[in-house]
């Protein structure tokens, strides 16, 4: 099969090791990522003031791109792109007055009414390929490894437009399960990795994000996986030097347990942790 | 200005020639041969261009103009020398808008997106309200080329922003303030220099050159009289205009 792939802007440059690894992995899943042929930035951060429909353009606008392309839904992977396009999604299905300015103001595009499903690919996994399917195709599977799953704030945030429930998570240990691995429930796992605060606060930010790796650890992890470019970069990038717990991308442990190469997964854009903690665990896959 | 004979003999020889349309031009009033285009009604009401005229081809880019038309709350725009006029438009020129350019020096650069992000942070401010590309004389989607940019894709923003003639208007009318069409520019150049494949015929001929292969013909054609030069360029031999695949000249000497 095939599916409209939103990237996102970071993952095209900073975060190429997500696009690189996402799009492997349904290759190998004999999915076709199709990037969706015109797109613009999603729009991030979405904007809570209830009056600032210039910030809906930019998502809106993306999804009726995708609608004129002919798609009934369109894929991302990362969380902030996935919540930014969902909850614009979801104002353009249910304010009428609104979609009636953005339709009106966006003339050169299509009418829109939030006909396209975005999707992440944590549900697209579940509910398109499927965890059987799934541990099927697991060719190495990660045997005893002990990840520690964390959804920060804007998978799950807000309700509405969240992947799942807050109060009963499991689309992240159904992952973990099915590729082999042992998922590390811990308290901070639906923290707030400090995001930009790591601009005006770096201080603070540090903090935080030591204080959550450090719990993921107390809590018997291996490594901690995350869906998000901003979380890579607070918990794992800025933590180059240090000797903290390893962060990959949760495609990037799909990736090596589908048997795919290092080639697959830019593991050189990862912190020197997580780089030396895979080159240690797969030193067979890797070279 | 001119004599009055010669300007009442004009008008004349226009009313005759084609009908008369109203066209206001910074909100005044003229008539104008329905024929012509926008730069050439400018001057028949009188206008004198010092600037925001050049090519008059379509191609300089000098002579962006906006327009309206009543009844319809669009904006407008064409090149001044490529667009004709039509009753009751209301148009004025803008043949400079001000607009930033980063210095660099291109050398040291590398296609890394981030040298571009570093000169242009506005880039950042975009929020995909694609005015720019709706305002585009030379219809370009100039808000797909800056998403481009901003993912990294510098050859598919060269593709895109290719045909730009850096009118501005663009510019103009973005309200993230960005100039486009300067980082459309940098783009590629970096993509020019850094990841297109340098044409190695192109080296080929330069250094046939620099090893004197012209030379000669050069110091005979500096040494013939005006006549036989004149002769020599009338006599040529042209490429036909539809040219076979597998054409070449008779004389091949110097190919």
């Amino acid at each position: 099969m095939d599916i409209c792939y939103y990237p996102g802007c970071t993952l095209k440059t900073k975060a190429k090791n997500l696009n690189l690894s996402t799009i492997s992995s349904l290759a190998n899943l004999d999915i076709e990522a199709k990037e969706l042929s015109r797109w613009n930035c999603c729009g991030v951060v979405p904007s809570l003031a209830s009056d600032d429909l210039l910030r809906l353009i930019a998502p809106v606008r993306n999804l009726a791109r995708a609608k004129e392309e002919g798609y009934s839904q369109i894929l991302t992977v990362c969380s902030m792109c996935y919540q930014t396009l969902a909850m614009a999604n979801q104002i353009m299905q249910e304010d009428m007055e609104k979609r009636d300015i953005i339709n009106n103001f966006m003339e050169e595009e299509g009418d829109y009414s939030g006909e396209v499903k975005v999707v992440h690919l944590l549900g697209f996994l579940r509910d398109e390929v499927g965890w059987d399917r799934l541990k099927i195709a697991v060719k190495i599977p990660l045997v005893g490894l002990k990840v520690a799953p964390y959804y920060g704030c804007t998978l799950i945030r807000p309700r509405q437009v969240g992947i799942e429930p807050l109060e009963s998570l499991t689309l992240f240990r159904d992952f973990i399960t099915a590729i082999g691995g042992i998922p590390v429930d811990f308290p901070s796992s639906t923290e707030c990795c400090s995001s930009y605060q790591v601009v005006s606060n770096p201080e603070i930010s540090d903090e935080v994000s030591s204080g959550i790796l450090k719990s993921a650890e107390e809590w018997g992890a291996d490594i901690l996986i995350s869906s998000c470019p901003l979380c890579e970069y607070n918990l794992g990038l800025r933590k180059r030097e240090k000797k903290e717990l390893p962060t990959l991308y949760f495609t990037q442990i799909l990736a090596l347990s589908l048997g795919l190469d290092e080639g697959s997964i830019n593991l050189e854009l990862n912190s020197d942790s997580a780089i030396n903690f895979f080159k240690e665990k797969f030193k067979d896959v890797l070279c | 200005m001119s004599n009055p004979n010669t300007q009442n003999k004009d008008e004349k020889t226009a009313s005759t020639s084609s009908n008369l349309i109203p066209v206001f031009i910074m909100g005044k009033r003229y008539d104008v041969p329905e024929s012509l285009t926008i730069m050439k009604a400018m001057e028949y009401a009188g206008y004198k261009y010092i600037r925001g005229c050049g090519c008059r081809g379509g191609i300089c880019g000098a002579c962006a103009t906006v327009y309206r038309k009543p009844g319809d709350y669009h904006i407008r725009v064409g090149l001044a020398c490529q667009t004709v006029v039509e009753p009751d438009m209301y148009l004025t020129q803008i043949p400079f808008f001000p607009a930033n350019r980063a210095a660099y020096d291109i050398k040291p650069i590398d296609k890394d997106p981030e040298e571009v992000f570093k000169k242009y942070p506005e880039l950042f401010r975009c929020l995909a309200c694609n005015a720019c590309s709706k305002v585009c004389p030379m219809d370009i989607q100039v808000m797909d080329y800056i998403s481009a940019i901003k993912q990294g894709e510098f050859e598919k923003a060269t593709e895109l922003s290719f045909d730009c003639i850096q009118c501005g208007l663009c510019a103009s009318r973005c309200m993230a303030e960005m100039a486009q069409y300067h980082i459309a520019q940098m783009v590629r150049r970096i993509t020019g220099s850094k990841i297109k494949p340098r044409a190695k015929h192109l080296n080929d001929v330069v250094s046939k050159i620099e090893k004197g292969k012209y030379d000669n013909i050069f110091k005979e054609l500096k040494a013939l009289d005006v006549n036989t030069l004149k002769k020599l360029y009338t006599e040529r031999e042209m490429e036909p205009a539809a040219t076979p695949e597998d054409w070449s000249p008779q004389k091949k000497d110097y190919l």
